[in-house]
């Protein structure tokens, strides 16, 4: 859906995303960087389990909530990534605890 | 990994770090107030400028020159003794003047003598059916990744709407090299003779040159469809194709990505739960502070600047971020104002500022069937509500969205109405056949933004407020 | 002259709708009048919890009245589910009341000592257990929990569904609710009495004022009573997790949605657009040493609602001597209460007059003019 533009100079970052290694960015987000990825990155709702994408992109829709490092139901617009982050893409509500 | 307020107390906060808050920072700073700049972005810039000491896209072109002013800004901040803090969300503000504020997981409690809220704008709820699917995002997305991340749209890419910001996007997408199939454009024909009246401002403002050429731009390398009146999304589980109508004819092309757009409306949420009284404004089809001339809101010591105020753009924010700076240094510190603006010198750049707004607004305001769903279009995002759900509701009852919310849980999901509130409320308004003002609006609280429950658990509390909880 | 409705009911929140659509079921042609979006309506802020423990000390009658309700409810969700199709999830399957610390469970103690030894209060088996005990049922409790006491009565219900179906249900039923017509005044000629609204008169046979704390100020209209004392309470709630609450809690409850809700404070401060974030502290911050896996969840909103608080704290159902056909009901603990607002009130009120054997201890004639102090534990 979307590709980098050649003239991108920042740093590699890696990241894992359900277990599997994705190459990012110093300065992405981790939902720019998994929508970067080409990988099937959609989450399902809480309410009916429909798959969603990230919609905003700026922390205001909630479509973009992912597992970062075991804490659930976070913006992953909001957040950068950071080497060796661990991202899970969220099915469905979330566990207490994690 | 994220730092905390160094002080308890500040002259000054102000909330946002886009042009409205970067200006309004370092006036106050450079004036000698103590200041404290909370921002929930990882940097500084806000939408406009998002990005501008990080973005990836070097080459000074593609963003354009309006862009890189922001780097102006930063600089002036920075040269100021402003304290900054990203990656701050806001999550309470009341009417003391009580700020609570989330950093890094862990919520820190400050208070103001002034704040000045410059929270910015949002883009407006596009409820057309089949918005929800993946791969429908809204065209400031698509610019924050392009800004960001020099992201660029890469498969059959569409982008449907109206507005300045659809234009500059597609150009700068075009010329990052990416990929747009076709351009969508909503704009009501009608809507060129009403802004008639409003064209002479307009001609002699800035926008206007810029604004032809980057359509010119765009039109050169795109196919544009001008005049849609209808247009919905589908696909199974992922956005598949889009459906359009103009000129009484459909057309339907398959797309892996849609980018909707149609103008920017005040974020308005902090403003609201801090108790600030906001009206319809019947020209931008929003809610609007009401503000005194100083930017000055209901609420005694806050201030709202910036396109939280109104949909005013990037130079307005601006200008107001430095009169709302102003009034708080004249009542804070009245012998530093000498050394600002005058507030009449900065009246006249505000005025210079917002000429052709009027036409904009006039020109791109957004047809009743693309604000106004009907049937099973999804309206609340969150709790998966849709057109007719709200409208069974006002059948049962439901005067205003806050009966609505108790029916059907509008509102209720973690974006708390960010991306249905207006739709609601003009569909009510529709439905029952009164105006957006008498229908209202949610009655929005803190936290504006969720927190975690040890960080609510962490705030400050005396034996009282245990008192009024712990009881047999 | 044609007299308009045989009921009109003042107050569209719970207790104004389920004595309406209880009427409706009865075939009455029933009026609802109801303010408007923005006013102090406690039944779009409540716990949802159908309660039975602790509730009646100082008044046995109350706890009779409550053990009734809880077990009536299961009715009430049958046919609210087959008339409109809502489902309101009810669950009953007994509710705790959780401690932290020894002074509380001392407190506790003493309190489920007090319910036993009154007479007349029906057995509804209310204990405590230790936190040994109470683990059995509530595995994720932390260790700060003292224990609590348990009530096999006790349950929960998703109280908005429920206001949604009482309003949903009116259509079947012919019911006419008239939302945005406040009623002003009230007088009786000619046999019926008429309110006043802004939007015209109105007339009916009967009425029932069921208006929450506003009853105070409808009631001497017809030579009612009903001396209120309300308070704020602030609730919070998280966004939807996997289920991990088998039993609500007094304080702690997971919605059938799946978000958990957290109570609630008790203040003298009636302003509902406000908040005391502090307070909403507090009830995190217990909330989150009882069960210490919610410390991470988010909380996504927090409010405060006006209880609806009859001055010593128990319901008042009353009937007019002066102006006969009026009638009164306001009480805390509507959803608990819907069931028997639903069925029995409603069956009076159709009949014409209450039965002294079943509400006359609500009378508010045990006020006398003075009032009363509140110490029914809300
Ligand atoms: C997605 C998007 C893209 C845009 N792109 C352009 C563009 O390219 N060119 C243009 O001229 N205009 C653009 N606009 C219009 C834009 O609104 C104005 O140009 C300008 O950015 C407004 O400036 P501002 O200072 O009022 O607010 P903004 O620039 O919107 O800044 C507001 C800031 O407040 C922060 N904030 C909000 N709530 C909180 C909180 N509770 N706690 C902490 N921080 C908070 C936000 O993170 C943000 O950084 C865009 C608008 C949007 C929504
Ligand atoms: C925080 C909180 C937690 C609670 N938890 C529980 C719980 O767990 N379990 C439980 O059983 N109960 C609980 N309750 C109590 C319960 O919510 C109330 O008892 C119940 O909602 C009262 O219903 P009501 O219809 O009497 O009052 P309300 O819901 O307040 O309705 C009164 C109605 O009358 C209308 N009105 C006012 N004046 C006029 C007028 N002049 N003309 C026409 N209409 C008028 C109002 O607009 C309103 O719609 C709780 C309450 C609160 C606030
Ligand atoms: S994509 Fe909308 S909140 Fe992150």
């Amino acid at each position: 859906m979307f590709r980098r533009s050649e003239q991108d100079r920042r740093p590699q970052v890696q990241i894992f995303v359900d277990g599997v290694a994705v190459a990012a960015r110093q300065g992405d987000t981790v939902s720019a960087a998994l929508l970067a990825s080409g990988r099937d990155a959609r989450r399902s709702t809480a309410v009916s389990g429909a798959p969603r994408l990230p919609y905003c992109m700026m922390g205001v829709c909630f479509d973009c909530l992912v597992t970062i490092d075991g804490v659930g139901n976070r913006q992953g617009c909001l957040v950068p990534v950071a080497e060796g982050m661990q991202v899970e893409i969220q099915k469905g509500r979330r566990e207490i605890g994690r | 990994m994220s730092v905390a307020p160094k002080r308890e107390d500040y002259d000054v906060v102000v909330i946002g770090a886009g042009p409205a808050g970067l200006a309004a920072t370092a006036t106050s700073a450079e004036a000698g107030l103590t200041t404290l700049l909370l921002d929930e972005n990882i940097g500084p810039g806000g939408q406009v400028f998002r990005a501008i000491s990080s973005t990836p896209v070097t080459d000074r072109n593609q963003l354009g020159a309006d862009y890189w002013v922001g780097a102006d800004l930063v600089q002036a901040l920075r040269a100021s003794n402003a304290e900054v803090i990203h990656r701050a969300t806001v999550w309470s503000l009341d009417r003391n003047l009580d700020i609570a504020v989330s950093t890094g997981g862990a919520s820190a409690f400050v208070k103001a003598k002034r704040v000045i809220l410059a929270t910015g704008a949002l883009e407006r709820p596009f409820p057309i059916p089949g918005w929800t699917l993946p791969g429908v995002m809204t065209a400031g997305a698509a610019q924050t990744m392009l800004k960001s991340s020099g992201l660029v749209p890469d498969g059959r890419t569409v982008i449907a709407g109206q507005g300045p910001l659809l234009w500059l996007l597609a150009a700068q997408i075009l010329r990052l090299g990416g990929r747009i199939d076709r351009i969508l454009d909503t704009t009501e024909r009608r809507n060129y003779f009403a802004a008639l009246p409003h064209a002479f401002a307009f001609l002699t403002s800035p926008y206007f040159t810029k604004g032809l050429v980057m359509m010119r731009e765009v039109k050169a390398k795109v196919q544009v469809v001008s005049g849609v009146t209808e247009l919905s999304a589908s696909g199974e589980g992922q956005l598949a194709s889009v459906s359009y109508v103009a000129g009484g004819k459909r057309e339907t092309i398959p797309a892996d990505l849609l980018l909707l757009h149609q103008g920017v409306v005040p974020n308005v949420n902090l403003a609201m739960a801090a108790g600030i009284e906001h009206r319809w404004d019947d020209l931008q089809l929003c809610w609007s502070p009401v503000l005194d001339a100083g930017g000055n809101s209901s609420v005694a010591g806050i201030a709202v600047a910036g396109d939280g105020a109104g949909i005013g753009g990037a130079n307005a924010a601006v200008v107001r971020g430095r009169i709302a700076a102003r009034a708080a240094v004249e009542a804070l510190a009245p012998a530093a104002a000498a050394k600002l603006a005058t507030m009449a010198a900065l009246r006249s750049d505000l005025a210079k500022a917002e000429r052709g707004r009027p036409f904009l607004d006039t020109l791109f305001r957004p047809a009743s069937q693309f604000r106004i769903p009907s049937d099973d279009t999804i309206v609340c995002r969150c709790e998966e509500v849709t057109a007719k759900d709200v409208l069974d509701s006002v059948a049962i009852g439901a005067t205003g969205p806050n009966q609505l919310k108790a029916y059907r849980r509008t509102g209720m999901g973690p974006c708390q109405g960010r991306l249905c509130g207006l739709t609601v409320t003009e569909l009510m308004a529709q439905a029952r056949g009164k105006t957006p003002q008498e229908i209202g609006y949610y009655r929005l609280r803190a936290p504006v933004k969720p927190i975690t429950l040890a960080e609510l658990a962490a705030v400050p509390k005396t034996e009282d407020d245990v008192k009024a909880v712990v009881r047999g | 002259m044609r007299i308009e409705y045989d009921v009109a009911v003042v107050g569209g929140g719970l207790l104004g709708s389920a004595i309406a659509w209880g009427l409706g079921r009865l075939g009455k042609s029933v009026a609802v009048l109801d303010e408007g979006d923005i006013t102090k309506r406690a039944s779009r802020a409540n716990f949802a919890l159908v309660w039975v423990q602790s509730k009646g000390l100082g008044m046995p009658a109350y706890t009779i009245w409550t053990v009734q309700a809880s077990q009536a409810w299961g009715r009430l969700a049958f046919e609210l589910k087959q008339q409109t199709g809502l489902d309101v999830a009810l669950q009953q399957n007994g509710g705790f009341h959780l401690t932290l610390g020894e002074d509380e469970f001392g407190q506790r103690t003493e309190l489920v000592k007090r319910m036993h030894n009154q007479t007349g209060a029906a057995d509804y088996k209310m204990e405590m257990l230790s936190a040994s005990e109470v683990k059995k049922s509530l595995p994720l409790i932390g260790p700060e929990v003292s224990g609590g006491s348990y009530c096999p009565l006790d349950g929960h219900v998703n109280s908005l569904r429920t206001f949604r179906a009482f309003h949903t249900g009116f259509k079947a039923f012919g019911i006419d609710y008239f939302p945005e017509r406040p009623v002003s005044a009230i007088g009786k000629s000619g046999g019926e009495f008429r309110l006043t609204t802004p939007t015209g008169e109105l007339r009916a046979a009967k009425i029932v004022l069921a208006a929450g704390n506003a009853n105070q100020a409808l009631a001497p209209m017809v030579g009612l009573y009903a001396p209120m004392g309300p308070t704020r309470g602030q609730v919070v709630v998280t966004e939807r997790t996997m289920p991990f609450l088998p039993h609500p809690l007094t304080t702690i409850r997971q919605t059938d949605e799946g978000t958990v809700m957290i109570g609630d404070s008790k203040e003298d401060e009636l302003d509902d657009r406000t908040l005391k974030p502090p307070i909403s502290g507090v009830m995190a911050d217990r909330a989150q040493r009882m069960f210490p896996h919610l410390s991470r969840l988010n909380v996504v909103r927090s409010w405060s609602g006006i209880r609806v608080m009859p001055q010593d704290g128990f319901p008042i159902y009353d009937q007019s001597e002066t102006h006969p056909g009026a009638f009164v009901a306001c009480c805390h603990s509507g959803v608990t209460l819907a069931s028997n607002h639903a069925f029995e009130i409603a069956r009076m009120v159709a009949q014409g007059a209450l039965e002294p054997e079943l509400v006359g201890a609500f009378s508010a004639s045990r006020f006398g003019r003075a009032g009363a102090a509140n110490d029914s534990g809300y």
